[in-house]
């Protein structure tokens, strides 16, 4: 399998502080790897790197062929990178419709493809024209996931879409990813939730301090507890 | 297929701050010793509140999208009253003809010169003066008020330091008479310009992609980048935009005003504060309203106690934003 994104010695300033020191991960074409790590470890900073939304001071970022390191955010994104972030980003003041219009930079949203994304997110259907901030937690995090991908994307970047979600609407959210999982979209997700990262990981890259310590198959890491509680400080028992 | 829009709840209209203006209005009506007064003095309110949006608008939107204070704003209303100046003067043939419509000409000539000056100026002025400063507001009150004051001596350099008299064209002085009630013909026309300018704000953002843009800029500029658009180039349209505004304002309330000076910009810069605090910053629904409050405050408190005009409105401000912390109509992300 090809990798579709590569970072090789990355680093990211932030002020004076370093956060990314040197990150090395790849992202293969059609899967999804999960990007795991304490808080602070510096996945957010990551993928705002990846997206440009923070400038990366050393290293290369080659997506798709190209090193896209220092590019503008407008650039990054308008060569096929979706980006859902931890805050998840929604417009409140703007309805579900004027969200998934706005992501739709192509032109008018595909009919076919909206058909789609309710059968994922019926919800949005439900609320098409409410205002988003109207929105329960996990509806605005299916409209943000929804907004990222209403036009086909080469990558998305999630950071922790289950973050203060009710364990019902993270079981939907799973059932959802496993269903663009059958369309081989590659998505490079950040998450703390380790049996949500579990369910649907392929290859897995850890962070810690500002450095990948870990990467590799998500089997090997899921089946190896002594290395999870090592690199992610958890139990699995503890996490159910 | 898209959700039919009668099947679906959709967003309901906060009417609350709407019916400030009627209340305010009812309250003053026993206050007033006569009906034809309180008429008189609420269409007078109404055309002041409509001239105070024209102007306040574009700072509303500048401030919402780029989270910029411009202190300078009020340069611009100055520098489109005076560019008014220059084009009427030499027109006083065309103001002076008995002809709606060579007086209308005449003015529509001196609000292209004055929007398209100041348009540019303001285009310049980001990209020379703004652009260095964006996330620091500190130095963008510093740098604007700079920028206020150097305009200032510009013009007096250009436009001397006298007062210029700019009479109004000869059909919109005087005055419609219905009975007992005086409504000045230049009232109705301020008030026809500020609901035209509502209008076509409301309709650009409201049904156009440009619209949209603006409208999630103003809530999130970051996630609009993420989405792949370069907001800054419609950082730079708004901003282009709202100093073309705020000539056409100048204009206005040159005319209404009937003189002309190089501190007017300044004058009104307070009240123009006042509106965009009480609307919500970065909405320009709340600034409407806002600047309809301001205006009915201004007359009502003038006539039944002048001294204290400028106080009530500071007051009207105080009482909102105890009721609304964020104003009228708080924009999403402040």
């Amino acid at each position: 399998m090809s990798n579709l994104l590569a970072l090789s010695g990355v680093n990211t300033r932030i002020g004076h502080y370093h956060i990314l020191q040197g990150v090395d991960f790849v992202v293969p074409q059609g899967g999804f790897t999960m990007l795991l790590g304490r808080n602070g470890a510096g996945k957010t900073t990551c993928l705002r790197t990846i997206m440009g939304l923070w400038k990366a001071s050393a290293g290369r970022i080659d997506f798709d062929g190209a090193d896209i390191a220092g590019r503008s955010t407008p650039a990054v994104a308008q060569l096929g990178i979706g980006y859902v972030p931890e805050s998840m980003g929604i417009f409140a003041g703007l309805t579900v419709r004027e969200n998934l219009t706005l992501a739709a930079r192509d032109g008018p949203i595909d009919e076919k493809r909206l058909d789609w994304m309710f059968g994922l997110f019926p919800a949005l259907k439900k609320f098409w024209h409410l205002p988003a901030g109207h929105l329960s937690g996990g509806q605005k995090q299916m409209l943000a996931i929804a907004r990222a991908m209403i036009e086909p994307r080469k990558l998305l970047l999630v950071d922790e879409p289950t973050k203060g979600l009710a364990p019902a609407i993270i079981a939907h959210m799973v059932e959802a990813f496993r269903e663009l999982k059958r369309t081989d979209t590659t998505i490079l997700l950040v998450e703390q939730n380790f049996n949500f990262a579990r369910s649907l990981g392929d290859t897995v890259a850890v962070m810690d301090s500002g450095r990948i310590v870990h990467s590799g198959n998500m089997g090997e890491l899921a089946g190896n507890e002594a290395l999870q509680y090592r690199l992610l400080g958890l139990s699995l028992d503890a996490h159910q | 297929m898209s959700p039919e829009k009668d099947e679906l709840p959709g967003a309901v209209l906060d009417k609350s701050p709407l019916a400030l203006i009627p209340v305010i209005a009812l309250v003053a009506l026993p206050l007033i010793p006569s009906l034809p007064t309180w008429v008189t003095l609420t269409v007078a309110g109404l055309a002041m509140g409509m001239m105070i949006f024209i102007m306040a608008s574009g700072l509303t939107l500048v401030f919402g999208l780029m989270d910029v204070m411009n202190f300078a704003h009020g340069a611009f209303i100055t520098i489109g009253a005076f560019v008014a100046t220059s084009v009427l003067l030499p027109l006083a043939g065309w103001t002076r003809a008995d002809s709606l419509w060579m007086n209308l000409a005449a003015m529509l000539l001196a609000v292209l010169a004055a929007m398209a000056v100041t348009g540019a100026i303001g285009l310049a002025f980001e990209r020379v003066i703004i652009k260095p400063v964006y996330g620091q507001h500190l130095k963008q009150i510093l740098i604007t008020m700079g920028g206020l004051i150097v305009a200032e001596q510009l013009i007096l350099a250009i436009w001397g330091p006298d007062m210029i008299a700019l009479p109004k064209p000869v059909t919109l002085r005087g005055s419609f008479i219905f009975g007992d009630i005086v409504i000045e013909k230049y009232r109705v026309l301020a008030v026809l310009v500020g609901l035209a300018v509502f209008a076509a704000m409301f309709l650009v953002l409201n049904r156009t992609r440009v619209g949209l843009l603006i409208r999630a800029g103003v809530e999130d500029s970051e996630m609009v980048e993420s989405l792949g658009y370069r907001i800054r180039r419609v950082f730079i349209g708004v901003f282009a935009a709202g100093s073309a505004l705020a000539g056409l304002g100048g204009v206005m309330w040159a005319l209404y005003q009937e003189t002309v000076t190089s501190a007017m910009g300044m004058h009104v810069m307070i009240l123009i504060f006042i509106v965009i605090i009480i609307g919500g910053l970065g909405s320009v629904g709340g600034c409407f309203i806002g600047s309809l409050l301001v205006g009915l405050m201004a007359n009502y408190v003038g006539f039944l106690a002048p001294k204290i005009a400028l106080g009530s409105n500071i007051l009207l401000m105080v009482l909102i934003l105890l009721w609304r912390p964020q104003g009228l109509y708080p924009v999403a992300k402040r």
